[in-house]
């Protein structure tokens, strides 16, 4: 890419560096689903252009002891940046290898010290119609809201990025900051956030309200929990093998993250929790 | 209108009854796939071509379906009878798509694994409806050459082809499910109006009759 440059120092957390083979930047910048722009997977590419990612503010807020505003300037230094090479797996059955740059959101969390009564966190992408040709479709409601419980956004896997490969976030990657859940399919992560929310009830996320049954609240990467209308056993890793003619890859549980995050959910009946 | 056929459809007439028509209208319709072969082996299909590639395949099946329906009420109403030359060819192109269509989407999707295939036909709705339209199809291309009309009887033929219809139907509502997910329904409802104002024409037409 040519966009400013973000480096980050390499994490030493555990499970956060894979060391698989990198998606190139343009397919992780030209293949994406952000429907603020479009629900073609190429739309985001060329309409995000419209996308003011500066001046930029977050109100983090709710039951919090510290409700703050950040701006963009603020959160960049609020920790040290550091690089994590994720995979990503949508839900629609592909996966790509990205290098985020970013900080723990447990960071940004500690700043604002939640109530002992929240218990989950909502995050809402902007959702303005003059920079967003999208919003003019109904295909979701809008502002596109998304949540995780308490003790997922605390852990330190559960990344706040402001950059991929280097740079500041393309917008159409959802600039200048969103969330990445590495475990869970990346309809999770919301782009371009602009509020953060504390709550003491599950929130009620975009995909979740749109699609009930196709869309749990959790929606960690499960191999063996279908989705209604496809398998989501194996899944394509983008630009492997050119494309076409590569074999597809098993998708493993939590996404390969289960070392680090399966105990979030112990006991937990995840074919009901999806 | 009958006798008094205007001056402009006589010339499309012309045109259609060409000696040329049914190779140029080969050629054009032979284009998607080529253009799409090209794509694919030049890596012009975007980041995941597997689905590009099926996808398009999908939509070029629904394209010629709306063809070949279009081919009856056009002739009718704008008084080309010579388009009727090319419905059979348009007819087996529906057919060719279709089949490539499912067949990329077992190599692509599923890596020829039958059992596989077999099985989310089984589970998965959506697949089912689009292969229970291309099974509709095989009897209508195997029937499609001069030896089985005169065999079945034109009656029996015709009626046997009126499958076309439910093939419309199930591609529709194929597509219509795929898109569920996504709530994103403006272009299922684009091919919906269209095939479903070309089926109400001749319903209306035999109500009238």
């Amino acid at each position: 890419g040519k966009l400013g440059s973000l480096p980050g120092k390499r994490s030493t957390l555990d499970g956060a560096v894979t060391m698989e083979a990198l998606t190139s930047y343009d397919d992780a910048s030209s293949y994406n689903n952000f429907y603020e722009f479009g629900t073609d997977k190429s739309d985001p590419a060329s309409y995000a252009k419209t996308l003011k990612p500066r001046p930029w503010t977050v109100a983090v807020e709710g039951l919090v002891n510290k409700p703050t505003t950040f701006d963009l300037d603020a959160l960049l230094k609020l920790s040290p940046m550091e690089e994590r090479v994720y995979r990503l797996r949508c839900v629609e059955g592909w996966s790509m290898v990205i290098p985020w740059v970013g900080y723990s959101l447990s960071e940004l969390i500690k700043q604002v010290q939640p109530q002992g009564s929240a218990k989950f966190v909502e995050f809402v992408t902007l959702a303005d119609p003059k920079q967003m040709p999208g919003l003019r479709s109904s295909v979701l409601g809008w502002p596109y809201v998304e949540g995780l419980r308490l003790d997922e956004a605390m852990h330190p896997l559960t990344l706040l990025a402001f950059g991929m490969y280097g740079e500041v976030l393309p917008n159409q990657n959802g600039a200048p900051l969103r969330l990445v859940v590495p475990w869970k399919y990346g309809f999770k992560s919301g782009k371009s956030l602009v509020k953060i929310r504390f709550t003491d009830k599950e929130p009620r996320t975009a995909w979740n309200v749109a699609a009930p049954q196709e869309y749990g609240f959790y929606s960690n990467v499960n191999p063996e929990v279908s989705h209604p209308r496809w398998s989501q056993a194996t899944e394509r890793r983008i630009g492997e093998g050119s494309g076409l003619f590569a074999k597809r890859r098993q998708t493993l549980m939590f996404n390969g993250y289960a070392p680090q995050v399966g105990q979030l959910y112990a006991g937990m009946d995840l074919r009901k929790l999806y | 209108m009958d006798g008094t056929v205007p001056r402009r459809a006589s010339r499309v007439n012309g045109w259609l009854g060409h000696r040329s028509a049914k190779p140029i209208a080969f050629v054009l319709a032979c284009l998607p796939f080529a253009w799409l072969v090209f794509a694919a082996f030049t890596d012009r299909l975007g980041a995941n071509p597997a689905e590009a590639l099926i996808r398009s395949l999908g939509e070029w099946t629904l394209r010629f379906l709306v063809l070949v329906l279009a081919i009856t009420p056009l002739r009718t109403t704008l008084g080309w009878p010579a388009l009727l030359r090319l419905r059979r060819m348009v007819g087996l192109f529906v057919f060719f798509y279709a089949c490539i269509h499912l067949l990329a989407y077992a190599a692509f999707d599923m890596e020829f694994d039958l059992a596989a295939v077999a099985a989310d036909v089984i589970k998965r709705p959506f697949i089912l409806v689009g292969f229970l339209a291309w099974l509709l199809l095989l009897p209508l291309a195997a029937t499609s050459f001069n030896r089985a009309i005169r065999a079945l009887g034109a009656r029996r033929w015709q009626w046997l082809h009126r499958l076309v219809y439910m093939i419309a139907v199930l591609a529709v509502l194929h597509f219509f499910w795929m898109r569920s997910g996504k709530n994103n329904f403006a272009e299922v409802g684009v091919y919906a109006a269209i095939l479903g104002s070309l089926l109400a024409w001749r319903l209306w037409r035999r109500l009238r009759a």
